[in-house]
């Protein structure tokens, strides 16, 4: 087990220096910053000057190693745009991102489990055909347009939630929460949403599917066979069994619901970490892309290390083969 | 005469299909009484389940008993309502399953397993479960039960597997157990300790067994009454020493002859022959358009020395760490120019890791194999192209060695693309030959797998493996999962092959007495290493090592039935 948690923390490791060196490159590639950050009536003095004060006239890798030194003690520069540390602005940014994530993650593990259990046991059911029938538009609907479909009708037409922001929120330490308030409470709905529907629908559809497979095997018919009530053998025998590749999934999804947060962010104005980076790409602030494509890949490559510890942890033949 | 603790009468089972209603079981009538173990024996889909099935509540809908009445200690139980058959099972009737690779959840203890049925059916405290769980693992002899118990399925041999399902079996105290297949996927030397267990079980608790197989060696064995059960009837019951010594109905007759004798050894393997389904093998006109010559530089086709495999048993980062299990062990024997070649043992001891080595589907960790004078071991990958069109391999499972997704022409015609053999226009035609060749209807050019049987499926297997024209024919139990009657037409195709052909084959099997019939000479393998290599009939009249005779001794046989007797029921 050890070695496996070694073998994985290696891996993760080579996966971040690699999205390291392409956040890197941003940098030299994506334009010179230099020509940025001079105004018009720079002279070549100043130029290089300030090549050399910040190191841009050292070899590539040598201005790799700096970055990458740089960036884990959590220091990525200064936002060409807004002139502050990116960290910082980060740092007031990631909680209206995280929370949103959170909920949706939550809503779409929870209901996507739920449902696909459902599913699958009521398999010629009316009420598991219409569910089905209905989560084809989850994974067919872009999410821009649910997000503004659900605008329309609880905001513009119904009016009973905010269409836009985070409402108000309550600061306690350096996060701000948007828990605490109803209006933040009421801002979370729509979007969280908005984003969860694509990866629960998705979840509800794999779950019903492995469920239906597992279901199918000879261990669940020989616990029927030794009397098991249909609750114990399908929550407890197949739905564990179900689980297994289901948790890869999730693993997967959970990282792309704080990706994909950029489009839910841009639709609802939600402050976040993805409408920072919008706007980011639009006035080239390189330092805050890089910021952000090495916090997503952070965040990726620690679910999926935790995914695999748990996969581990409840497959046992997995435990013993490593 | 005790009372019967079950009895059937006039069970019938239908589905309703498209084409009307099918009944897999009909008018079955038997009683089985405390203690007595009843047989039930018959090919696939004699409704032979089915009956075990409908007795223990469990037939897959749309299937419903529609006639007939099922009685459990004087209590008709066939109109229960569903919670109160899902009371009995497990608690008056329990069940044993053929596989025990499958039949335990392999993310559970196996003390989770049995400490959860046990809680069910008696409604024991979880302290009092436990230590009665232990208390049948130790009585299904199951060594260091208190360790075992905390331990997951994956961590038992099959042998084990099926004993923790047995024990399973008589956590809630049964006065039925339905074992449907229970040793058919266990090999000789555990099947026999299973069935002995069983056996005890069923005199020492008063339980009364049904016992669903299709090996009439088992049944010699094991069984006291027996019900022979042909296309969902019963053609015949009786006690065990009657329908074996005097069988009275045709299909009994031919069922009995079909068995392969370890005895004696014959030019073909008696086929079932009621009812009449075989389609012809046709080897006179396969062997007209066979233009390859089979034999070799030397008269020796197949040479193997110190061959050897090991398999990573333990990771680590460090290679010191790691250890390894040596699946096989400085292997050496050579087969000649065809010449059928049989490799026998128990499952683990690596008679399949030395055909896939041979198939070069496993890299040879040690030692060397060499084809018709030419080293394989060293070869590049355009030597291996050559080498590969020339040996041709035929698997135990019909149903997973055939791709489903892929009809049945493409499957045969692969080899043919792959190896750039014929022209696109060439391929169908000689495709459909193949298969009009292994006695397969023209239509099944474009079904697909699921459309056939087990033994249909071997035939397709069979053309595939053909289609190269190959020199050398690896088997690996190419019939284990077969029934009687299938078994000997794969068999007889085999053999016609090596005959008419000269094919060489390697032929890999746990099954003694098919050994005997098919092969000329016999390497026992143990644990990775080959413990003697003899002619067939030597190795059987007069083994050399200890280990062989063990086996010899293991394998199940119709002792009731003399020579003569035999003699007489082929005729």
């Amino acid at each position: 087990m050890l070695s496996f948690i070694v073998k994985r923390v290696g891996q993760s490791v080579l996966v971040l220096l690699v999205t390291g060196l392409v956040a890197f490159s941003m940098f030299t590639f994506v334009g010179d910053p230099i020509d940025n950050m001079l105004g018009q009536e720079r002279t070549m003095e100043d130029v290089e000057r300030l090549r050399a004060q910040l190191g841009l006239d050292k070899p590539f890798v040598v201005q790799y190693f700096r970055f990458l030194e740089q960036a884990a003690q959590g220091n990525f520069g200064i936002s060409y745009r807004q002139g502050r540390p990116v960290a910082e602005i980060l740092m007031e940014r990631a909680p209206a991102t995280l929370e949103l994530a959170a909920v949706s993650g939550v809503l779409a593990i929870v209901m996507g489990i739920g449902l696909g259990v459902f599913t699958a046991i009521r398999r010629n059911g009316v009420a598991a055909n219409l569910i089905m029938s209905i989560s084809l538009i989850g994974v067919s609907l872009p999410t821009f347009l649910i997000g503004i479909l659900l605008i329309y009708l609880f905001s513009v037409e119904l009016g009973w939630l905010p269409s836009f922001g985070r409402g108000e929120t309550v600061h306690i330490g350096g996060w701000s929460t948007g828990f605490l308030t109803e209006s933040g409470l009421k801002a979370l709905i729509l979007p969280a949403i908005t984003l969860g529907l694509y990866q629960m629908t998705l979840i509800m559809r794999l779950v019903r599917s492995e469920m239906l497979e597992v279901l199918r095997q000879d261990y669940i018919r020989f616990a029927r066979a030794r009397g098991l009530g249909d609750r114990v053998v399908n929550f407890r025998h197949a739905l564990k069994n179900t689980m297994v590749p289901v948790i890869t999934v999730i693993g997967l999804q959970l990282g792309s619901i704080i990706a994909f947060a950029i489009i839910t962010e841009t639709v609802f104005q939600w402050p976040g970490v993805g409408l920072l980076f919008i706007n980011a790409i639009q006035f080239v602030d390189i330092p805050v892309m890089a910021a952000y494509l090495m916090l997503i890949s952070v965040m990726f490559v620690a679910i999926n290390l935790l995914v695999d510890i748990l996969y581990a942890m409840i497959d046992p033949r997995l435990r013993a083969a490593s | 005469m005790t009372e019967p603790v079950l009895s059937i009468r006039n069970l019938t089972v239908e589905i309703p299909t498209r084409r009307g209603l099918f009944k897999p079981v009909q008018g079955v009538s038997y009683d089985i009484r405390p203690g007595e173990i009843r047989g039930v024996v018959g090919e696939s889909g004699a409704g032979k389940s089915m009956t075990g099935n409908a007795v223990i509540g469990l037939l897959d809908p749309p299937a419903r008993v529609s006639e007939g009445e099922i009685w459990l200690n004087g209590r008709r139980i066939d109109q229960l309502d569903a919670e109160q058959k899902r009371r009995i099972r497990g608690g008056e009737i329990a069940m044993i399953f053929q596989d025990p690779l499958t039949s335990l959840n392999p993310l559970f203890t196996v003390g989770e397993q049995l400490v959860e049925t046990i809680q069910l059916h008696l409604g024991l405290s979880s302290s009092e479960a436990q230590s009665r769980a232990i208390a049948l693992l130790d009585r299904v002899r199951i060594p260091n039960p208190e360790e075992r118990f905390h331990q997951y399925p994956h961590q038992f041999s099959g042998g084990m597997r099926q004993r923790v399902v047995i024990a399973l079996a008589l956590c809630s105290e049964p006065s039925v157990i339905v074992a449907d297949e229970p040793t058919t996927a266990l090999d000789v030397s555990i099947q026999a300790q299973v069935l002995d267990l069983i056996k005890e079980l069923a005199r020492e608790r008063q339980v009364g067994v049904i016992l669903v197989t299709h090996d009439m060696g088992v049944i010699a064995d094991t069984t006291d009454e027996v019900t022979v059960m042909y296309e969902g009837r019963v053609v015949e019951q009786g006690t065990t020493s009657q329908i074996l010594g005097a069988p009275t109905h045709e299909y009994t007759k031919s069922l009995i002859a079909a068995v392969p004798r370890p005895q004696v050894k014959l030019h073909r393997f008696p086929q079932v022959s009621y009812g009449g389904r075989e389609t012809a093998f046709k080897i006179e006109d396969l062997a007209r358009n066979w233009d390859r010559s089979t034999a070799s530089k030397s008269g020796t086709l197949v040479e193997v020395k110190g061959l050897t495999k090991r398999f990573l048993a333990k990771g680590a980062i460090l290679p010191s760490q790691r250890s390894y299990f040596t699946a096989v062990d400085d292997v050496s024997f050579d087969i000649k120019d065809g010449e059928v070649f049989g490799l026998v043992g128990e499952s683990g001891s690596g008679k399949s890791t030395v055909a896939r080595m041979l198939a070069t589907l496993y890299p040879v960790d040690g030692g060397t194999v060499t084809f018709d004078g030419e080293e394989v071991t060293g070869m590049d990958a355009k030597q291996l192209s050559a080498y590969r069109k020339q040996i041709q391999m035929i698997f135990q499972d019909p149903f997973s060695s055939l791709n489903p997704r892929m009809s049945v022409g493409d499957i045969v015609a692969e080899p043919l693309v792959h190896h750039k053999l014929l022209s696109r226009a060439e391929i169908g035609p000689r495709v459909r030959e193949l298969l009009d060749r292994v006695g397969l209807a023209s239509d099944a050019y474009r079904k697909y797998p699921h459309e056939f049987s087990g033994g249909q499926r071997q035939r397709i297997s069979i053309a595939r493996a053909l289609a190269t024209q190959p020199r050398f024919l690896i088997c690996d139990e190419p019939t284990s999962a077969l029934d009687v009657s299938i078994q000997a037409q794969i068999l007889n195709i085999l053999k016609d092959l090596q005959e008419h052909l000269g094919l060489t084959m390697l032929f890999i099997s746990h099954d003694l007495p098919v050994v005997r019939q098919m092969c000329d000479r016999v390497g026992v393998m143990r644990q990775g290493k080959l413990v003697e290599v003899q002619e067939t009939s030597a190795l059987f009249e007069a083994p050399k090592s200890d280990y062989t005779r063990e086996l010899l001794d293991l394998m199940p046989r119709l002792e009731q039935l003399s020579e003569e007797q035999i003699a007489e029921l082929r005729t």
